[in-house]
């Protein structure tokens, strides 16, 4: 019985490179030849979540969402955009953090879907948060005389989302690789505008936990914690601030190690996938996907 | 090597249960088939030779080779075979599959093989969206394909920039030739001067309905079996959550020339190449031409369904009566300026081309003369009680909108 990988993520009518991450990944994983197919799905690009199985062969699918957070997309949109039948939220029994998978069938295509949690907060998303510190400054040794700031969304809008942060910020520190490590958001306290205040390190790198690069991560995170007074005038890598060294990763989902993640989520729920994670970690040191 | 591994492939076919029945060949193995008697049996249209010995089967297969390549090319590299009484008919639901043969016309083709072989060296040729698509013989049977924009279907090759990869053209098709990004991938904007050669049976399947135009082969494909899913505008609308909840309310009533206006504006030919198949309810038709497409549209896409949420809300709104003062050739001036907004010409108007209403001095001019400080046109006011404009509040909400959906 062959198998496909199908990655699923947002996408955007209005940015371009939204799902550029998203196809990055997908050609990563597609050169290990774990996989049949390896397709992606958009909820604002095609193909449609509501299309993508069907414009895939095999008859076990295990979906990916290329998603930070568990929340309305990974409990709604996505299973009812799949036609997942049966589908209900409680069988991931989840506390926020730990949705792993469960296997249904699509609707309409008759396919075996396992349907994985989104790869955010999954434990070796901490590997790619540090990853990017190590891309960013261009020096795998990273840590000694570094601050380590994750930054989120915050609350206000997702309570998962937060969770995600915390945790992750939690394994970095745990690492104690790091001099400090700091959860920010942008819309609560701690805030990331405040980056200075809460590290003593001169140079602190700071990786926004989001997908993809965009409004957020390229004009509001950059102008609030004062790298420029104009997103569209760019910002230097590092950049003084208040006596410290920024050195801002941008989106960590551009990292190519994120398709190490999504691999893991899938192989965690079933698929077989041979030697392909150690091609991963291999090819992608030293490589993102998209140019900060 | 080749040859014989088809030659091996199509023995042990023979061997297995009732044989090959595919494409106007027909063999067979043993002497239980009811007219025969042993040996094998190795049948075209243009004749059958039967109580063969393995080399007479071996030659037979040698000087009928068209029709074991092709035997072999949709069996062992298309895939997708399902018998019926026998007979290869090919699974209605292997899309890729039913592609291909429609690609070189096989259905209609299906027992003259040497015909089919020898248009295809001619090169057989399909349109596809604003694609052209050329199916042509490859080496022992294995199909070679050529994709490029319809527009460039003269344009000598050396003068197409060529790829061979059908990833490598995901980034050319998500401009248009402005270098503006599609949103919408079936939207006439597809950039010419490309050419991707040398493709696979695989490849142009993948290029076709991943790349330039994702799910839409495996739609018209369900379509033609009488399978095809549409979903009508009401209940796609009915399905939404979220922020598109709102949409629903749209619906008042038992009118439905809001949805024909969506339709009007999104999915006509002009704007999108998928035949919209979807309708108000699967009671009511729309009004609205579905177009010509040769793909389906199965329902409102989320472009129709992001665009909607917007009108939902401004639709909610009250007219008014307003007192403009315009003289007869400014009132048509500003019919010019929505209509070429609209088809999209507005770029295409010549700098010095005062005839047009929409040219971009007569457009200053007629803002000089009748807009206020505060841009209202005529100087009055869009609300009464409120002078402040909207423009700006409207345009950060836009951007607002889609950063929530994406909040996950």
């Amino acid at each position: 019985m062959s198998q496909a990988l199908v990655i699923v993520a947002h996408g955007s009518h209005l940015n371009p490179d939204s799902s550029t991450p998203t196809h990055a990944h997908a050609d990563t994983i597609r050169e290990t030849g774990a996989f049949d197919e390896v397709k992606v799905g958009f909820w604002k690009e095609e193909p449609h979540l509501r299309e993508v199985l069907r414009t895939v062969e095999s008859d076990e699918v295990y979906v990916v969402p290329l998603f930070i957070s568990e929340g309305y997309f990974t409990e709604q949109v996505i299973p009812r955009e799949l036609r997942l039948e049966g589908w209900d939220v409680s069988q991931w029994d989840s506390d926020g953090l730990s949705a792993d998978h469960v296997t249904l069938t699509a609707e309409d295509t008759g396919q075996q879907v396992t349907y994985c949690g989104p790869v955010g907060t999954h434990e070796s998303m901490t590997d790619v948060l540090v990853r990017r510190a190590e891309t960013v400054t261009g020096d795998s040794d990273v840590g000694d005389g570094f601050g380590f700031a994750v930054v989120g969304h915050g609350t206000e809008r997702n309570e998962n989302s937060a969770k995600a942060i915390e945790y992750h910020a939690d394994r970095i520190r745990e690492m104690d690789r790091f001099d400090e490590v700091q959860a920010l958001y942008m819309d609560e306290e701690p805030e990331v505008d405040d980056v200075a205040d809460y590290f003593e390190s001169p140079d602190i790198v700071v990786v926004p936990l989001f997908i993809a690069d965009g409004f957020h991560t390229q004009e509001d995170i950059p102008e609030d914690m004062g790298l420029t007074d104009d997103y569209r005038k760019g910002y230097d890598v590092p950049a003084d601030v208040d006596g410290h060294r920024i050195w801002y990763a941008g989106a960590v989902g551009t990292e190519g190690l994120m398709a190490d993640v999504i691999l893991e989520r899938a192989a965690e729920g079933g698929a077989d996938i041979g030697d392909a994670l150690e091609l991963v970690r291999e090819r992608t040191r030293g490589q993102q996907t998209v140019e900060v | 090597m080749e040859e014989s591994t088809q030659f091996a492939a199509l023995r042990a076919a023979a061997e297995n249960g009732p044989g090959v029945q595919f494409d106007g060949l027909y063999v067979h193995a043993g002497d239980d088939d009811y007219d025969r008697d042993g040996g094998y049996t190795f049948g075209t249209p243009e004749g059958e030779r039967s109580n063969l010995s393995e080399s007479e089967f071996h030659a037979a297969a040698e000087e009928y080779d068209e029709y074991v390549s092709n035997w072999y090319f949709w069996t062992h590299v298309v895939g997708g075979s399902k018998l019926k009484g026998g007979v290869d008919v090919g699974e209605n639901r292997h899309h890729r599959r039913n592609f291909l043969r429609w690609l070189e016309l096989a259905d209609q083709t299906q027992h003259d093989v040497p015909g089919r072989y020898e248009a295809l060296r001619g090169g057989l040729t399909h349109e596809w969206g604003e694609l052209q698509i050329t199916a042509t013989l490859g080496e022992e049977g294995h199909r070679v394909y050529e994709i490029r924009h319809e527009d460039d279907a003269n344009t000598p090759t050396d003068e197409l920039e060529t790829y061979t990869d059908p990833l490598d053209i995901r980034e050319l098709v998500k401009y248009d030739e402005r270098g503006q990004y599609r949103p919408l991938k079936t939207a006439p904007t597809l950039q010419t001067g490309w050419v991707l050669t040398d493709l696979d049976q695989r490849q142009v399947f993948d290029a076709v309905d991943d790349v330039v135009y994702p799910a839409t082969v495996v739609n018209w494909n369900l379509e033609r079996h009488g399978e095809l899913d549409v979903n009508h505008w009401e209940e796609t609308i009915e399905r939404q959550s979220g922020i598109y909840g709102v949409i629903e309310t749209w619906n008042r009533g038992d009118g439905h020339e809001h949805v024909d206006w969506v339709a009007e504006s999104c999915c006509d030919d002009s704007q999108c190449l998928k035949r919209r198949e979807w309708e108000y309810d699967e009671e009511t038709e729309l009004d609205a031409d579905g177009g010509d497409g040769e793909f389906p549209c199965r329902e409102p896409c989320s472009l129709v369904i992001a665009a909607s949420r917007k009108w939902t809300r401004l639709e909610g709104e009250e007219t008014q009566t307003y007192e403009f003062e315009l003289t007869e050739s400014e009132k048509e001036q500003i019919e010019d300026i929505i209509d070429a907004v609209a088809d999209g010409r507005a770029d295409d108007i010549r700098e010095a081309d005062i005839y047009e209403g929409a040219n971009r001095y007569r457009t200053r001019f007629l803002r000089a003369k009748r807009f206020d400080g505060e841009g209202n046109l005529s100087g009055t006011p869009t609300q009464v009680d409120e002078q402040e404009g909207h423009d700006q509040e409207d345009a950060r909400d836009g951007h607002d909108e889609e950063e929530h959906d994406g909040d996950d």
